[in-house]
Protein backbone atom coordinates (compact mmCIF):
# COMPACT_ATOMS: atom_id res chain seq x y z
CA UNK A 1 0.00 0.00 0.00
CA UNK A 2 1.08 3.26 -0.70
CA UNK A 3 2.18 6.17 1.49
CA UNK A 4 0.82 9.44 2.03
CA UNK A 5 3.94 10.63 1.20
CA UNK A 6 4.98 9.95 -2.69
CA UNK A 7 8.84 9.27 -1.42
CA UNK A 8 8.20 7.24 1.70
CA UNK A 9 6.43 4.07 0.25
CA UNK A 10 9.55 1.87 0.07
CA UNK A 11 10.59 3.07 3.50
CA UNK A 12 7.25 2.30 4.35
CA UNK A 13 7.14 -1.33 2.78
CA UNK A 14 10.42 -2.08 4.47
CA UNK A 15 9.07 -1.19 7.75
CA UNK A 16 5.82 -3.07 7.50
CA UNK A 17 7.66 -6.20 6.69
CA UNK A 18 9.29 -6.46 9.24
CA UNK A 19 6.45 -5.37 11.75
CA UNK A 20 4.42 -8.11 9.88
CA UNK A 21 6.51 -10.66 10.74
CA UNK A 22 7.43 -9.26 14.37
CA UNK A 23 3.76 -9.34 15.08
CA UNK A 24 2.94 -12.87 14.26
CA UNK A 25 6.07 -14.80 15.36
CA UNK A 26 6.68 -12.39 18.30
CA UNK A 27 4.04 -10.30 19.87
CA UNK A 28 1.27 -12.34 19.99
CA UNK A 29 3.09 -15.53 21.19
CA UNK A 30 3.88 -12.98 24.20
CA UNK A 31 8.18 -12.96 22.94
CA UNK A 32 9.34 -9.43 24.44
CA UNK A 33 12.69 -9.89 23.02
CA UNK A 34 12.21 -6.68 21.78
CA UNK A 35 11.45 -5.09 18.39
CA UNK A 36 13.71 -5.27 15.86
CA UNK A 37 12.17 -3.05 13.34
CA UNK A 38 12.92 0.38 15.35
CA UNK A 39 15.66 1.31 12.90
CA UNK A 40 13.50 0.69 9.76
CA UNK A 41 10.70 2.80 11.66
CA UNK A 42 12.80 5.79 12.74
CA UNK A 43 13.65 6.19 8.94
CA UNK A 44 10.07 5.88 7.57
CA UNK A 45 8.73 8.27 10.37
CA UNK A 46 11.19 10.89 9.36
CA UNK A 47 10.12 10.59 5.72
CA UNK A 48 6.52 10.57 6.59
CA UNK A 49 6.15 13.07 9.25
CA UNK A 50 8.04 15.57 6.76
CA UNK A 51 5.23 14.49 4.20
CA UNK A 52 2.72 15.65 6.70
CA UNK A 53 3.72 18.81 7.34
CA UNK A 54 3.82 19.67 3.86
CA UNK A 55 0.35 18.53 3.42
CA UNK A 56 -0.78 20.13 6.29
CA UNK A 57 -2.69 17.15 7.11
CA UNK A 58 -4.13 18.64 10.70
CA UNK A 59 -3.21 15.60 12.94
CA UNK A 60 -1.26 17.60 15.53
CA UNK A 61 -2.65 17.51 19.32
CA UNK A 62 -4.95 15.02 18.11
CA UNK A 63 -5.63 12.49 21.33
CA UNK A 64 -4.77 8.76 21.20
CA UNK A 65 -8.31 7.52 20.58
CA UNK A 66 -9.20 11.12 20.82
CA UNK A 67 -13.46 10.65 20.33
CA UNK A 68 -14.06 7.85 22.17
CA UNK A 69 -15.28 9.64 25.53
CA UNK A 70 -18.32 9.99 26.62
CA UNK A 71 -20.33 7.70 24.07
CA UNK A 72 -23.58 6.85 24.07
CA UNK A 73 -24.86 4.02 23.71
CA UNK A 74 -27.86 4.33 21.55
CA UNK B 1 -28.20 14.71 17.51
CA UNK B 2 -26.40 11.68 16.43
CA UNK B 3 -27.18 8.55 14.76
CA UNK B 4 -25.78 5.50 16.49
CA UNK B 5 -25.45 2.23 14.96
CA UNK B 6 -24.23 -0.89 16.26
CA UNK B 7 -23.59 -4.88 14.79
CA UNK B 8 -22.05 -7.66 15.10
CA UNK B 9 -19.77 -9.52 12.86
CA UNK B 10 -18.23 -13.30 12.73
CA UNK B 11 -14.85 -13.84 10.96
CA UNK B 12 -14.21 -17.88 10.78
CA UNK B 13 -10.46 -17.58 11.19
CA UNK B 14 -8.53 -17.26 14.82
CA UNK B 15 -8.48 -13.89 16.76
CA UNK B 16 -4.52 -14.30 15.72
CA UNK B 17 -5.08 -14.75 12.01
CA UNK B 18 -7.64 -11.72 12.18
CA UNK B 19 -4.87 -9.81 14.06
CA UNK B 20 -2.16 -10.36 11.72
CA UNK B 21 -4.47 -9.77 8.68
CA UNK B 22 -5.49 -6.73 10.01
CA UNK B 23 -2.34 -4.80 8.87
CA UNK B 24 -2.00 -6.06 5.94
CA UNK B 25 -5.69 -5.77 4.95
CA UNK B 26 -4.87 -2.99 2.33
CA UNK B 27 -5.02 -3.25 -0.68
CA UNK B 28 -7.87 -6.07 -1.37
CA UNK B 29 -10.35 -6.22 -4.16
CA UNK B 30 -12.71 -4.53 -1.84
CA UNK B 31 -10.33 -1.31 -0.78
CA UNK B 32 -10.48 0.98 -4.05
CA UNK B 33 -11.33 3.85 -2.44
CA UNK B 34 -8.47 3.55 0.45
CA UNK B 35 -5.87 5.31 -1.24
CA UNK B 36 -2.39 5.26 0.95
CA UNK B 37 -1.62 3.88 4.08
CA UNK B 38 0.55 5.30 6.94
CA UNK B 39 1.63 3.96 10.82
CA UNK B 40 2.22 7.75 12.69
CA UNK B 41 2.56 6.20 16.02
CA UNK B 42 3.17 2.16 17.24
CA UNK B 43 4.36 1.46 20.90
CA UNK B 44 3.90 -1.42 23.22
CA UNK B 45 3.08 -0.12 26.66
CA UNK B 46 4.37 -1.05 29.83
CA UNK B 47 1.17 -3.55 29.84
CA UNK B 48 2.34 -5.55 26.67
CA UNK B 49 -0.31 -3.97 24.73
CA UNK B 50 0.29 -2.61 21.04
CA UNK B 51 -0.85 0.88 20.40
CA UNK B 52 -0.42 2.12 16.99
CA UNK B 53 -1.96 4.75 15.22
CA UNK B 54 -2.94 4.69 11.18
CA UNK B 55 -3.43 7.50 8.63
CA UNK B 56 -5.19 6.26 5.77
CA UNK B 57 -6.42 8.63 2.64
CA UNK B 58 -9.48 7.62 1.47
CA UNK B 59 -12.04 9.10 -1.69
CA UNK B 60 -15.04 10.76 -0.22
CA UNK B 61 -17.85 11.09 -2.87
CA UNK B 62 -20.78 13.10 -1.82
CA UNK B 63 -24.20 12.63 -3.38
CA UNK B 64 -24.99 14.78 -6.60
CA UNK B 65 -28.10 16.38 -4.10
CA UNK B 66 -25.29 17.13 -1.37
CA UNK B 67 -22.86 18.52 -3.92
CA UNK B 68 -24.59 21.93 -4.93
CA UNK B 69 -24.65 22.65 -0.90
CA UNK B 70 -20.75 22.20 -0.41
CA UNK B 71 -17.70 24.29 -1.16
CA UNK B 72 -16.69 24.48 -4.87
CA UNK B 73 -13.21 22.58 -5.48
CA UNK B 74 -13.90 20.90 -2.03
CA UNK B 75 -11.21 17.89 -1.50
CA UNK B 76 -12.21 14.39 -2.91
CA UNK B 77 -10.72 12.68 -0.79
CA UNK B 78 -10.70 12.46 3.11
CA UNK B 79 -8.39 11.96 6.02
CA UNK B 80 -8.94 8.90 8.27
CA UNK B 81 -7.23 8.38 11.88
CA UNK B 82 -7.60 5.02 13.38
CA UNK B 83 -6.07 4.19 16.83
CA UNK B 84 -5.53 0.80 17.89
CA UNK B 85 -4.70 -1.40 20.62
CA UNK B 86 -3.75 -4.76 20.64
CA UNK B 87 -4.27 -6.63 24.49
CA UNK B 88 -2.72 -10.26 23.86
CA UNK B 89 -3.02 -10.92 27.01
CA UNK B 90 -6.97 -10.90 26.88
CA UNK B 91 -7.16 -11.41 22.97
CA UNK B 92 -8.97 -8.27 22.45
CA UNK B 93 -8.31 -5.68 19.93
CA UNK B 94 -10.36 -2.86 20.16
CA UNK B 95 -10.14 -0.06 17.38
CA UNK B 96 -11.56 3.65 17.15
CA UNK B 97 -11.92 5.46 13.61
CA UNK B 98 -12.76 8.55 12.54
CA UNK B 99 -12.10 11.36 9.57
CA UNK B 100 -10.36 14.28 10.39
CA UNK B 101 -11.58 15.93 7.10
CA UNK B 102 -14.61 17.18 6.54
CA UNK B 103 -15.68 16.65 10.00
CA UNK B 104 -17.92 19.51 10.32
CA UNK B 105 -19.84 18.91 7.20
CA UNK B 106 -20.49 15.14 8.84
CA UNK B 107 -18.34 13.12 11.18
CA UNK B 108 -18.45 9.28 11.38
CA UNK B 109 -16.97 7.52 14.42
CA UNK B 110 -16.09 3.63 14.43
CA UNK B 111 -15.62 1.84 17.52
CA UNK B 112 -14.84 -2.23 17.08
CA UNK B 113 -14.50 -4.87 19.25
CA UNK B 114 -12.28 -7.79 17.99
CA UNK B 115 -12.59 -11.00 20.20
CA UNK B 116 -12.53 -14.57 20.85
CA UNK B 117 -16.23 -15.93 20.24
CA UNK B 118 -17.35 -17.62 22.95
CA UNK B 119 -18.77 -20.31 20.89
CA UNK B 120 -16.09 -21.32 18.82
CA UNK B 121 -12.54 -20.57 19.73
CA UNK B 122 -10.70 -20.37 16.56
CA UNK B 123 -13.40 -17.86 15.67
CA UNK B 124 -13.57 -14.01 15.79
CA UNK B 125 -16.31 -12.05 16.93
CA UNK B 126 -16.98 -8.22 16.09
CA UNK B 127 -18.74 -6.05 17.86
CA UNK B 128 -19.37 -2.84 15.89
CA UNK B 129 -20.29 0.49 16.98
CA UNK B 130 -20.81 3.81 15.10
CA UNK B 131 -22.00 7.09 15.45
CA UNK B 132 -22.55 9.69 12.76
CA UNK B 133 -23.16 13.22 13.42
CA UNK B 134 -23.65 16.29 11.01
CA UNK B 135 -23.72 19.73 11.95
CA UNK B 136 -25.10 21.48 9.01
CA UNK B 137 -28.15 23.45 9.76
CA UNK B 138 -31.05 21.91 8.22
CA UNK B 139 -29.69 19.21 6.38
CA UNK B 140 -27.95 17.31 9.35
CA UNK B 141 -30.75 14.67 9.10
CA UNK B 142 -30.80 13.81 5.58
CA UNK B 143 -26.80 14.05 5.53
CA UNK B 144 -26.87 11.53 8.50
CA UNK B 145 -29.33 9.14 7.01
CA UNK B 146 -26.92 9.36 3.98
CA UNK B 147 -23.93 8.90 5.91
CA UNK B 148 -25.54 5.77 8.02
CA UNK B 149 -26.38 3.70 4.38
CA UNK B 150 -22.94 4.38 3.42
CA UNK B 151 -21.76 3.38 6.76
CA UNK B 152 -23.31 0.05 6.62
CA UNK B 153 -22.27 -0.76 2.72
CA UNK B 154 -18.69 0.07 3.70
CA UNK B 155 -19.35 -2.73 6.61
CA UNK B 156 -19.46 -4.96 3.86
CA UNK B 157 -16.69 -4.25 2.08
CA UNK B 158 -14.52 -3.98 4.81
CA UNK B 159 -15.44 -7.58 5.84
CA UNK B 160 -15.22 -8.63 2.26
CA UNK B 161 -12.26 -7.29 2.37
CA UNK B 162 -11.00 -9.06 6.04
CA UNK B 163 -12.32 -12.12 4.13
CA UNK B 164 -10.18 -12.31 1.59
CA UNK B 165 -7.32 -11.12 3.00
CA UNK B 166 -7.22 -14.20 5.54
CA UNK B 167 -7.95 -16.89 2.57
CA UNK B 168 -5.30 -15.16 0.63
CA UNK B 169 -3.18 -15.96 4.26
CA UNK B 170 -4.14 -19.14 4.92
CA UNK B 171 -3.23 -20.24 1.09
CA UNK B 172 -7.25 -20.64 0.62
CA UNK B 173 -9.43 -20.42 -2.48
CA UNK B 174 -12.61 -18.64 -0.91
CA UNK B 175 -15.34 -20.57 -1.44
CA UNK B 176 -17.22 -18.51 -4.14
CA UNK B 177 -19.94 -18.54 -7.16
CA UNK B 178 -17.80 -18.51 -10.54
CA UNK B 179 -19.66 -15.05 -11.76
CA UNK B 180 -17.94 -14.03 -7.80
CA UNK B 181 -14.48 -15.24 -9.03
CA UNK B 182 -14.85 -13.47 -12.38
CA UNK B 183 -15.85 -10.53 -11.11
CA UNK B 184 -12.51 -10.71 -8.18
CA UNK B 185 -10.61 -11.74 -10.96
CA UNK B 186 -11.20 -8.51 -12.92
CA UNK B 187 -11.11 -6.56 -9.65
CA UNK B 188 -7.34 -7.94 -8.67
CA UNK B 189 -5.82 -7.24 -12.82
CA UNK B 190 -7.64 -3.52 -12.07
CA UNK B 191 -5.49 -3.85 -9.03
CA UNK B 192 -2.60 -4.64 -10.04
CA UNK B 193 -2.73 -2.25 -12.70
CA UNK B 194 -3.75 0.54 -10.39
CA UNK B 195 -0.96 -0.39 -8.05
CA UNK B 196 1.69 -0.27 -10.68
CA UNK B 197 0.05 2.83 -12.14
CA UNK B 198 1.15 4.09 -8.89
CA UNK B 199 4.21 3.20 -8.82
CA UNK B 200 5.14 4.64 -12.07
CA UNK B 201 3.76 8.22 -11.28
CA UNK B 202 5.66 8.20 -7.80
CA UNK B 203 8.39 7.28 -9.47
CA UNK B 204 8.08 10.17 -12.14
CA UNK B 205 7.39 12.67 -9.52
CA UNK B 206 10.35 11.26 -7.47
CA UNK B 207 12.52 11.62 -10.52
CA UNK B 208 11.27 15.19 -11.59
CA UNK B 209 12.95 16.01 -8.09
CA UNK B 210 16.03 14.85 -8.69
Amino acid sequence: MNSVGEGCTDLKREYDQCFNRWFAEKFLKGDRSGDPCTETFRKYQHCVQKAIKEKDIPIDGVEFMGPNKDKPES
Amino acid sequence: MVKYFCCAGLLKSSWDQVCVAFWQRYPNPYSNHVLTEDILFREVTPSNCLISRRLLTKTSRAPRWMERYLPKHMASSAYIIEDSIVDPQTRTMTTLTWNISHARLMSVEERCEYCINPENGSWTEIKREAWISSNVYGLSRAIQEFGLARFKTSVTKTMKGFEYVLAKMQGETPSRTLAETATERARETALAAKEKAKGLASHAQKKQYV
